[in-house]
């Protein structure tokens, strides 16, 4: 051993590296040669895990306990389906009222769009921020809350330009495997400088203590604003991929229960904790399509039990209040995933075994 | 440097600091001192812009300016100058030492100022420097109240004031303690300590001012306060 910390970077570059590219050819193989069920949770595992970071950013990183992500999805959903139909399926769509004539010819490439709904819900973001920043904690959640209600229901109302209640079809399925989950790496790469650098640290100094970062000279209003921000534009674009992944929008899509899934995968992967968003979306997900099973009608021997529409929820409930009692800081803590806790992990285990 | 002028703070209907008038001039340490509840923590937070306080506080620049600091926001008084070690210390926990005293500087985007300053941190207490890579939340409560100082320093302030330093220390920590606070007067930086434990305080001061229910009721020299009668039967035990 004896490797100098120069060596050990270079290493842990080449593992990222490596391990990227050894990904991507899996998601490569993985968009033809797996069934399309299973490419779905795949790609919902990504998208759930963009959308558990930006909030993460919001509630575990800067501690502002925001109920209002699923109304900045909306937002982004129906910016990005609104910038890539076509003028001709616009048309055929807006049945109940016509189409407002400034939005039928506007089109964009998907990656345009999906850049335009990440802005776009950062607008609001801000502009929303601004009024409900000045309260605090449980208020904070109510109030976001509320307006998330508003931008759904606003989104129901303004049929020229939403469509309103009957939603958007026939978005062009762009999230592909290798979609998803580049945005994905990108968002990665990003929330790791970011809280690697100092403004990570401001952050941090906002959350545990007010006073403190205050007398530092912080300005944690601001610094409480452009977190909020940045955390609604990962809410848009997460919002604008699942809506190319599941091709139709409507506003029941974006209810309380969206916001609660993604709070879901924040609270039992850490709250604060990058990594733990992302084992968080990889669980969440998979267990949501694997609990499917206890909604199906069961026979045991004799004994009948016809299927029960939300059990899967109810179960799931049950998890989240164990994780709240028996490990509340999640699984991750504060914590993040590194090669050398990796491998020194790895080098102890082998010393064990060699006993 | 710093002329007070009728300062009151109000929260709610409660009346904490009723009126007062001090003034502190440039190299100078003065003390505040006081019971629990006599309103020093309220003056220094309302210098700090933690509070807004009625009246007015004028504070002299190193060019000479006079500034109003009333309606200024904490971020601004920093930028003037003026640093707060808040009351019990504030220390980030899961933030290395380093880490803390970096945020200190958070004004400051001179790099190569910021890690002189940060030099001068070290030099000061030494054994930041040994912790410098342990997290805030497992030093000594000694340590956590010498970092809390030396992130107030990390601003390079011209006005550095200091909450309650002692609080909850061993007695050859405070010491310890006031010995630095005493070092760094003698960089020229002037101090306004804000203190229960009156006789540590009076001991360095060159001038003290006791506080009771919100109103001054003493001034005068350190030395003349330590062997005032009415303060040494009061916070001194006789």
């Amino acid at each position: 051993m004896g490797a100098s910390a120069g060596d050990k970077t270079l290493r842990n570059r080449a593992l990222t590296i490596g391990s990227l590219i050894v990904f991507a050819a899996f998601l490569w193989w993985a968009e033809e040669g797996v069934d399309a069920y299973k490419v779905r949770i795949i790609n919902l595992i990504a998208i759930n895990a963009i959308l558990g970071l930006s909030l993460n950013l919001i509630y575990g990183m800067a501690g502002m306990f925001s109920l209002g992500h699923a109304g900045f999805m909306a937002i982004g959903a129906y910016v990005s389906a609104i910038l890539i139909l076509s003028p001709d399926q616009k048309l055929a769509m807006w049945i109940l009222d016509p189409i407002a004539p400034w939005l039928l010819d506007v089109q964009s490439p998907f990656l345009v769009s999906l850049i335009a709904a990440g802005a776009i819900a950062a607008v609001f973001g801000c502009i929303v921020s601004i009024p409900v920043l000045r309260l605090g904690g449980d208020y904070l959640g109510i109030a976001t809350l509320g307006f998330s209600e508003i931008i759904r229901i606003l989104i129901t109302n303004f049929t020229p330009i939403t469509n309103g209640p009957l939603g958007l079809k026939g978005i062009p399925p762009h999230a592909s495997l290798l979609m998803s989950y580049g945005v994905l790496a990108v968002l990665l790469f990003c929330m790791v400088r970011l809280m690697n650098s100092n403004f990570g640290n401001v952050l941090r100094a906002v959350r545990d203590d007010e006073i403190a970062a205050k007398v530092m000279g912080i300005d944690t209003f601001k610094i409480r604003v452009l977190a909020f921000t940045l955390g609604c534009f990962g809410g848009g674009v997460g919002g604008a991929l699942m809506g190319n992944l599941i091709t139709t929008i409507d506003p029941k899509m974006f209810m309380i229960t969206q916001t609660y899934s993604l709070l879901m995968i924040v609270v039992i992967g850490g709250l604060g904790s990058i990594t733990g968003s992302v084992i968080g979306a990889v669980l969440v997900t998979t267990m949501l399509e694997w609990l499917r099973f206890v909604e199906d009608p069961i026979t045991i021997g004799s004994l009948y039990i016809p299927g029960i529409p939300g059990m899967r929820m109810v179960i799931f409930s049950m998890l989240l209040i164990a994780v709240i009692i028996f490990r509340r800081e999640g699984i991750m803590g504060m914590r993040e995933f590194s090669w050398g806790w990796l491998l020194r992990d790895n080098a102890r285990v082998n010393a064990n075994d060699a006993k | 440097m710093l002329e007070i002028k009728d300062l009151s703070v109000w929260y709610g209907g409660i009346n904490a600091v009723k009126g007062i008038s001090l003034s502190i001039k440039r190299g100078e340490i003065v003390t505040l001192i006081g019971a629990n509840g006599a309103g020093k923590s309220s003056a220094i937070r309302a210098v700090a812009g933690l509070v807004k306080p009625r009246g007015s506080i004028v504070y002299t620049d190193k060019d000479g300016k006079d500034i109003e600091l009333v309606g200024k926001a904490p971020e601004a008084m920093v930028k003037l100058g003026i640093a707060l070690s808040p009351e019990g210390r504030k220390i980030l926990p899961h933030l290395t030492v380093e880490e803390n005293l970096l945020l200190g500087a958070y004004t400051l985007d001179d790099r190569a100022v910021v890690a002189e300053n940060l030099e001068h941190a070290y030099a000061l207490f030494p054994r930041l420097k040994e912790r410098r890579s342990q997290t805030g939340g497992t030093l000594s409560g000694g340590e956590q109240q010498m970092l809390a100082v030396a992130r107030a320093m990390m601003s390079n302030p011209d006005l550095l004031m200091l909450d309650e330093p002692s609080l909850g220390l061993a007695p050859i920590l405070v010491d310890e303690v006031f010995k630095r606070i005493t070092d760094i007067n003698k960089e020229g930086r002037t101090i306004l300590l804000v203190e229960q434990n009156a006789f540590a305080a009076l001991r360095i001061a060159h001038k003290a001012y006791v506080l009771e229910v919100g109103n001054i009721t003493l001034e005068g020299t350190g030395h003349d306060l330590l062997n005032n009668d009415k303060v040494r039967e009061a916070y001194l035990g006789g």
